[in-house]
């Protein structure tokens, strides 16, 4: 019935935006000890990579499907342009790069509120989106079920990346053992650029998904940032399995608690329940079986 | 308060450094109304007391004017940075208008208004100390600004402890009447009342709230409520997301489920654009579940990504008020800043706001506080939304009520017009059924 149905899908809705916003930081975290606040801001961009695309062409559902690739690359390359410029300096120095990167992230909202203005722009979904379909009595919205299927699609392609090309071995082996992964000829330099750039990219395809559910606003990027950093905690830092659980999860409790109390309790209630998970399991879900000394 | 995304209220530290700053030259701390304070007698002597600074503390009785020479300094304290900067932007191009007008047609009481420009940078802490150097510093015999409740409830202390003035343009959630502050745009009675009046008369019987968690939906919603069970409208339903939340889903979902009359919309902000899209996506439109705002307005109904035909606001002023004062506003508006600028209700506000500046120093023939407060009763202006009128007791102004009808231009048609202006009564003393420590 609608109790459970509704709060159900809505919250695995949730979860998918919340998982594509996640997995960059999960990434991140685990390969370079980078805690990447901007990344919020990765959504935004990737948001505004779907209104700017909508502006040139003007079918909401070819944007839409060329805002992807397109969002991918600009929250990419704008990744890759973070750790090149300010990262690189700051491995393994965790507070460091949070206090850096909350700083980016307040130039970049500032700076698309002076190009794009603060009142935020409408992105128009295809019509394909606007249907619904009939779950257990719920019309479920098709584009909920469209942000599943592009956060599940993200996460089989990453995954696919990680586990058969070379390349995905050599992130692996990075976050297992830096120091012995450069010992066997991995530059762990590009490497760390590569795995920044396709973190961020996540984020942007993220961003069409939420363009898509509220427009494009400046500040859109800081409601997403904590409840990722909460996935990425309960999931165990560095690893994929972890992180669509946690994704999953923190999304549909949050939506159950929304459904039940209210959306503001929804995010204490939500909080205090990862505060209590991480005081009997610290590590998170899962941890990856490092090799490293450290 | 309103329509923009706010931060998170900080510490009013700000707000502290500049009380303890201007501690020492602090005014009366009478908070009653300001009409029993002592007059400036207008025929005093002006010319044998050389005018002292502006503002400060009331010398109003000395008989002299406040203000020197042939100008007066005013205060113009809007946001020109950060998220709120689009919408306080406007306001202070309106303000900018006005006060060319204003000078154009010999200035106020023979005097040229010189305004010293801040930017209050989005932050309340900011307005804090801006308005006390405003004051402290240059001296101004007024202030105009502000937007965000949190904004002005970070000016209030100073404002009230240099004994100075400040015009506030915006529509609020009420319960505040200070004698050093004029509220020039709507309080509830003006404009959630007449909401409800305007839904009893369309013979609504089940309302839906829905509402961003702070203080204004909060505090409106109760006054819904209550009023609501007066009028016989059942509330079936009440939800509330976190400003800083645009999934609407699931509220939305609940609304679909309930099928109510009509939803009452007191969302802020761009959490708006996510609850239209929800809404559209389930399915509810004009049709079936129809929904009044109270902070869609000409400029935020283009940026939802739905079309909102049909769908009612209640505000004091539209674009489409049909004055021969608003045709005049509109051209000159759009004659200044360009034909493609909508003009809002918090802009008419704030144009309104110095024009009643002007004719409330006017009538007192000085420009000192006190003797302004002691004039203020009663003053009126043709504003463009309509003739309004000063209350001297709580400082805010009679307006009339409007509910207009979002048509496909992004333009209200106007739909519902209050019986003449409404007085103001932001505490609503004059309703028996509001309790204010009901629920």
């Amino acid at each position: 019935m609608n109790v459970l149905t509704t709060p159900f899908l809505t919250g695995t809705a949730t979860g998918a935006i919340l998982l594509l916003a996640a997995l960059g930081l999960t990434l991140t975290f685990g390969q370079m000890g980078v805690i990447n606040m901007a990344n919020g801001e990765f959504l935004m961009v990737g948001a505004y990579a779907a209104y700017v695309t909508q502006q040139v062409i003007s079918s909401p559902g070819l944007s839409t499907v060329v805002a992807l690739p397109m969002a991918f690359i600009v929250a990419g390359l704008l990744g890759l342009l973070l750790e090149v410029a300010i990262i690189q300096w700051m491995y393994r120095r965790p507070l460091d790069t949070l206090l850096v990167t909350v700083g980016v992230s307040l130039v970049l909202q500032q700076l698309a509120q002076d190009v794009f203005g603060a009142q935020g722009d409408p992105v128009t979904a295809p019509s394909w989106l606007g249907g619904r379909i009939s779950v257990f009595g719920y019309e479920w919205p098709h584009r909920q079920l469209f942000t599943i299927v592009l956060a599940l699609g993200s996460l089989g392609a990453l995954s696919a990346v990680l586990k058969y090309s070379s390349f995905g071995r050599k992130i692996r082996a990075t976050v297992q053992n830096r120091e012995l992964a450069e010992t066997l000829g991995v530059s762990t330099r590009s490497i760390d650029r590569i795995t920044f750039f396709l973190g961020s990219g996540m984020a942007g395809v993220g961003g069409v998904a939420i363009a898509l559910i509220s427009g494009t606003n400046p500040t859109l990027g800081t409601s997403y940032i904590i409840p990722a950093f909460l996935v990425v905690v309960v999931g165990g830092v560095g690893q994929l399995k972890g992180t669509v659980i946690a994704a999953w999860a923190v999304g549909v409790v949050t939506a159950f608690l929304t459904d039940q109390i209210s959306g503001s309790w929804a995010q204490v209630i939500t909080f205090a329940l990862v505060v209590i998970f991480l005081t009997v399991r610290p590590q998170g879900l899962f941890t990856v079986r490092t090799r490293s000394l450290a | 308060m309103f329509r923009k995304p706010l931060r998170r209220p900080r510490l009013g530290i700000g707000a502290a450094v500049a009380l303890s700053l201007i501690a020492a030259a602090c005014g009366s701390d009478d908070k009653s109304s300001s009409s029993t304070s002592p007059a400036s007698s207008p025929a005093g002597s002006p010319a044998s007391t050389p005018a002292t600074t502006p503002t400060s503390s009331g010398d109003a009785a000395s008989g002299d004017t406040c203000v020197d020479g042939d100008s007066v300094e005013l205060g113009f304290l809007n946001s020109t940075s950060g998220v709120m900067a689009i919408s306080e932007q406007t306001v202070r191009d309106s303000l900018m208008l006005a006060a060319e007008e204003i000078n154009a047609a010999g200035g106020i009481f023979g005097k040229q208004i010189k305004f010293i420009e801040e930017d209050g940078q989005s932050e309340p802490t900011i307005f804090a100390e801006k308005i006390s150097k405003l004051l402290t510093e240059d001296k101004v015999a007024a202030v105009f600004g502000g937007w965000t409740s949190a904004s002005r409830k970070a000016m209030l202390p100073v404002v009230e402890g240099a004994n100075g003035l400040l015009f506030y343009p915006v529509q609020y959630e009420g319960l505040e009447a200070s004698k050093n502050i004029y509220y020039t745009g709507a309080t509830t009675n003006q404009q959630i009342i007449p909401a409800m009046d305007f839904l009893k008369s369309k013979g609504v019987k089940t309302l839906f709230l829905a509402g961003s968690d702070y203080v204004f939906p909060r505090t409106a919603n109760k006054i819904i409520k209550q009023y609501a069970k007066e009028l016989g409208i059942e509330i079936v339903g009440e939800e509330y997301v976190p400003l800083d939340s645009d999934d609407w889903t699931t509220q939305v979902a609940k609304i679909a489920a309930a099928k109510p009359d009509f939803v009452f919309n007191t969302i802020n902000g761009s959490s708006n654009v996510g609850f239209i899209k929800a809404y559209d996506e389930a399915g509810l439109g004009p049709d079936n579940s129809p929904i009044i705002s109270v902070s869609i307005a000409e400029e935020e109904a283009p940026s939802m990504g739905v079309d909102l035909t049909g769908q009612y606001a209640a505000w004091n002023y539209f674009e489409s008020v049909d004055s021969p004062a608003n045709t005049t506003f509109i051209t000159a508006f759009q004659a200044k800043y360009g034909t493609d600028r909508p003009t809002s209700d918090p802009m008419e506000a704030a144009y309104t706001s110095l024009y009643l500046y002007k004719n409330i120093v006017e009538k007192a023939q000085s420009f000192c506080v006190d003797a302004v407060n002691a004039a203020s009763g009663g003053v009126t202006f043709e504003a463009p939304e309509g003739l309004v009128t000063v209350n001297g007791e709580n400082h805010h102004i009679a307006k009339t009520g409007l509910i207009g009808q979002i048509n496909a231009t992004n333009q209200f048609d106007i739909v519902w017009t209050s019986d003449g202006p409404i007085e103001p009564d932001p505490f609503l003393e004059g309703y028996s059924w509001w309790d204010p420590n009901a629920g």
